[in-house]
């Protein structure tokens, strides 16, 4: 891995290809399967984070095809009730908890380094554990459902139909370990995305010249950082009722069922905006580009953020307007329900002034973008419709829902995720996406998407109920039923058409040059696809979009060593070089960790006292991951600065 | 909005079905007009759907700006050849605020309308309301009506027949997990929450029957949790009471006598009740005038000999997932028990 020895080589500007090759090896993943499974370089762990999510996305979608199939007609028995449920609950729980939130995780993990010129995540390995975490809760989850134990009660799982009297067997207690799982990676990620964000900025990179989306990553993992403790504690919650005979629950002996609905819609709602928030961080970062300027109104867009991000938490009890709360309490979540569209709004006016005083060039990223306009703009008014309590009274629980939420996640977060990967997937392969597939890509799914959605509205508001699996042929809802059928699967093609250019480009794509889009941050300011150590040198930041602006002077850091991963921390503030710490090396500890903790939450569903057993194994993981070795040591020790 | 003593106006063409009909499709919604949030028959559904009509409007305006000036900054920024100067940013700056300003005054006002509305939903006069208690339950309604000066109570399953003109106010309850109680046409939902007596209230001002369904996912047979809402004018209303409160009519036929026997003997009454019978099982719905609802397991199938007969051999083919066991009679004991569940009128 690491030459032994202590290091001697240093970067900086027009470094030796010496130099050079020292940063490559450095940082490089050692090879080989063990070097697979040890790998924490941010770009290997987080691209794989990406893939791994984008996995559970095509078999989530893969469950709504079947979903459509079974609801194209009326009194369908293709599919029983019992699987049905099963996967609308599959359904929602991973596009939740397996796709939207760990996606936009994900690709901050890759992207936040390269746009705030640092060589890595803080805390490396609590990354890959992270990853390994995910994934297996992931694998939990699918592994329950492929054998006959598939939770069925909603990804919302209320007590008491989500308790033992109501749902034995063991679906629900995988769904809440799963979690478990979810969580625990969630919350990792967002405490090292926000250390890296405060504390790893290029010097000279103020607050207030961190691009908009880091900007959108940071506000949204403050976010993971109060949002999902709730949740975590109602899982927990849940699952002692179930596995121990607990009652926080149970009305009959004391618990409450409404308890449950806080405590997850306190996470639910806010998580919406964990979605949500860091698409508006592509928007901003695609609509500059292909404007050509930076956005109008920077201060008020980050300000809109941190708005956002108030207010989310002030709105749970709108999933709640059927239950027995008293008419002020509801009027206050309503006011807070359509304050929030305030903030968004007027991110919204500053990306159409930044179209109108920039020079526009239409391309496949900003395409998507603009579908944001059209699809999030309804989505959002039909949120506001949603937020008054008397319209929510007759159109919660309908399809009227399933429409507004797929409007706003779909055309909130997928429409610009897919933006995103057009306009950053040459800077991490090193080739562009075919432009002509992605344009056939772009209007499948934008026409699929409305022709599966828009109907919806109406068929909400012609008093379909959401989470039915079947509905009778007298209810005249077949027909809107049928056309939204015809739409989802316009969305697969939408969606083969991607992978097929995906896998078409990355053999064949043009090359795309360190910066095929003329942008302004600091990402397009090293080779397609990135060293492992991305930066030769470490930029020195003089203006908020550095690639347009005079090059400053001094241009970059130099004197970091380059035989050992030693990184640049800065204030929190002003990004003044603080530190220079030593990263840790490529470890197999974080997936053994992960592995031990893995075999505690599953064994956990089977039996309480596997938390002692297998707490064990956990310590001992964590014990070898924090043992310094002697190579180690020896250069931290040479490293050290004597005063 | 309007208050609640003037009797509401019926919508006509609204803006809202304008837009439907924009959708209408061979064979899409023909809208039998017993469940839907845009066809009220009571002063609740009507002054929700003002209010759905007045956000509709306010939110299409919206729409239609947001996509205008998107298109016209498109334009504009595809045309434009060199860098805006300092005096476009400036008026872009003017443009942006007072955009701003406008959408928190239209906010504002829907918020205003909002809570007028909701408070309004909550005036009915009460003094000589009708009070009934319905019960959720996997996957079925039961619906109580007590004891009162118009006689003893009794208990009916899958329906609720309510007066025209007369407030209602319904108590509702669960026996198992939280169902949701909706008659889209009369009012917003409500939730039973186990171990939280909740309560709604409503009105209807025209007869005709009206479709009730569960809108809270309550396990597997969620979505064929239905019932019947039966507004009667006052006239009907207490003939139909009056019905439901005789104990059942003792069976004629010799074919309905052994079925009767069947039933109070055998596994039937353990778990359903006839009054002026053996039978008092409470697991089950109340079958003291079965005969007399449209319907039989909480709407998915009609009340017929066949569907009765369908029913009781093996539940989970009409319903899978009901807790009614099959049962292993011969075919004429299904048959007697059948006619004597007719005979309930």
């Amino acid at each position: 891995m690491t030459p032994p020895g202590p290091p001697h080589l240093k970067d900086g500007p027009d470094a030796s290809p010496e130099v050079l090759a020292a940063l490559h090896r450095t940082w490089s993943d050692p090879p080989g399967l063990r070097g697979w499974l040890c790998a924490v370089n941010h770009k290997t762990v987080a691209t794989r984070f990406v893939v791994t999510t984008f996995v559970f996305f095509l078999l989530a979608g893969v469950l709504a095809l079947v979903m459509r199939l079974q609801l194209a007609r009326p009194d369908s028995h293709w599919i029983d009730p019992h699987l049905y449920n099963q996967l609308f609950t599959l359904h929602g729980t991973t596009m939740m908890f397996l796709f939207a939130v760990p996606v936009m995780q994900a690709v901050a993990a890759w992207l936040v380094p390269l746009m705030i010129g640092a060589r890595s995540v803080a805390f490396p390995r609590m990354n890959a554990f992270a990853f390994w975490v995910f994934a297996l809760g992931g694998v939990f989850l699918f592994g329950g459902f492929a054998v006959g134990a598939g939770p069925d009660t909603g990804w919302f799982s209320y007590p008491p139909l989500a308790s033992s009297d109501y749902s034995p067997g063991k679906g629900v207690d995988i769904w809440a370990q799963m979690i478990t799982f979810t969580e625990l990676a969630g919350l990792l990620e967002a405490v090292i995305l926000i250390t890296t964000i405060l504390k790893m900025r290029a010097p000279g990179m103020t607050l207030a010249r961190m691009p908009l989306f880091v900007w959108a990553t940071l506000v949204t993992q403050c976010m993971v950082l109060f949002a999902m403790p709730a949740v975590m504690l109602g899982s927990t919650g849940l699952i002692l009722d179930r596995l121990v005979g607990t009652h926080f629950y149970n009305p009959a002996h004391g618990g409450d069922v409404l308890l449950w609905q806080h405590l997850f819609w306190f996470f639910g709602h806010p998580e919406v905006y964990l979605i949500f928030i860091p698409p508006l961080g592509f928007i901003s970062t695609i609509v500059a580009t292909f404007s050509g300027r930076p956005v109008f109104g920077y201060r008020a867009v980050v300000l809109s953020l941190i708005a956002t991000a108030f207010l989310a938490f002030g709105l749970w009890v709108h999933h709640m307007f059927a239950t027995n709360l008293p008419e002020v309490g509801k009027s206050f979540f309503t006011a807070a329900s359509l304050a929030i569209a305030l903030p968004a709004a007027v991110q919204i006016f500053c990306w159409l002034a930044t179209l109108w005083l920039g020079r526009v060039r239409f391309s496949v990223p900003l395409l998507f973008v603009l579908a944001f306009f059209f699809i999030l703009v309804l989505g959002g008014l039909t949120g506001i419709m949603l937020g008054a309590v008397p319209l929510d009274l007759q159109l919660h629980d309908t399809y009227f829902v399933v429409a507004h939420l797929h409007y706003v996640l779909l055309g909130g977060a997928v429409f610009p995720l897919f933006g995103a990967i057009h306009y950053w997937f040459p800077k991490a392969t090193g080739r562009l996406l075919g432009e002509r597939a992605g344009r056939w890509q772009f209007w499948l799914f934008f026409t699929g998407f409305n022709v599966t959605f828009f109907p919806m509205h109406l068929l909400g508001l012609h008093g379909m109920p959401r989470r039915v699996y079947t509905y009778g042929g007298d209810m005249g809802w077949g027909g809107l039923n049928l056309l939204a059928t015809a739409g989802a699967f316009c969305i697969a093609a939408s969606v083969v058409v991607f992978l097929w250019n995906v896998a078409a480009s990355l053999k064949h794509g043009a090359a795309a040059g360190a910066d095929p889009w003329g942008a302004g941050t600091l990402e397009w300011s090293v080779p397609s696809p990135p060293p492992p150590h991305t930066f030769d040198a470490l930029p020195v930041v003089h203006a908020a979009d550095p690639l347009w602006s005079a090059p400053g002077s001094p241009a970059v850091v130099s004197g970091l060593a380059a035989d050992a991963r030693e990184v640049l921390t800065t204030t929190v503030a002003a990004a003044l070089p603080e530190g220079r710490p030593l990263f840790p090396q490529p470890s197999i500890w974080p997936l053994v960790a992960a592995l031990a903790v893995s075999a505690l939450f599953v064994g956990s569903v089977f039996n309480p006292w596997a938390v002692v057993w297998f707490s064990l194994p956990v310590a001992v993981a964590v014990i070898g991951w924090f043992w310094p070795g002697p190579g180690e040591t020896r250069r931290g020790l040479a490293l050290e600065k004597k005063p | 909005m309007l208050p609640m003593s003037r009797p509401h106006r019926h919508p006509g063409r609204t803006a809202a079905e304008a837009a439907v009909a924009l959708a209408w499709l061979p064979g899409a919604a023909r809208g039998q007009g017993a469940h839907d949030v845009l066809r009220p028959a009571g002063p609740q559904a009507a002054q929700i759907l003002q209010l759905w009509n007045l956000t509709l409007l306010v939110c299409g305006v919206v729409f239609a700006l947001v996509l205008a000036a998107l298109v016209v900054a498109l334009w504009r920024g595809r045309v434009r050849r060199a860098a805006a100067g300092p005096a476009a940013e400036r008026a872009a700056g003017h443009w942006v605020g007072g955009a701003a300003g406008v959408s928190a005054v239209l906010l504002v006002g829907l918020v205003a309308a909002d809570v007028w509305t909701d408070h309004g939903l909550s005036r009915l006069p009460q003094s000589d309301a009708l009070h009934i208690e319905m019960v959720g339950q996997q996957w079925w309604w039961e619906s109580r009506y007590p004891a009162g000066p118009e006689g003893p109570g009794f208990a009916t399953a899958g329906e609720l027949h309510v007066p025209v003109g007369r407030t209602v106010v319904v108590t509702l309850l669960s026996a198992d997990v939280i169902h949701t109680f909706w008659v889209p046409n009369l009012h917003g939902k409500k939730d039973m929450l186990p171990g939280r007596p909740t309560t709604v209230t409503l009105r209807a001002d025209q007869p005709g029957r009206f479709r009730g369904q569960c809108a809270e996912f309550c396990g597997t047979e969620h979505a064929l949790m239905a019932f019947g809402m039966v507004a009667d004018s006052p006239a009907d209303f207490a003939r139909w009471r009056a019905g439901q409160q005789a104990p059942a009519l003792a069976p004629t036929s010799p074919e309905a006598l052994r079925g009767q026997a069947l039933f109070t003997n055998g596994a039937c009454a353990g778990c359903h009740t006839v009054r002026g019978t053996d039978a008092a099982g409470t697991l089950g719905p109340d079958l003291t005038h079965l005969a007399s609802r449209p319907t039989i397991a909480a709407g998915s199938a009609p009340n017929t000999a066949e569907a009765l007969e369908r029913w009781v051999r093996n539940p989970g083919v009409i319903k899978p997932g009901a807790a009614m066991p099959a049962s292993a009679l011969s075919q004429q004991d299904l048959a007697d028990l059948v006619a004597y569940l007719r005979s309930l009128a």
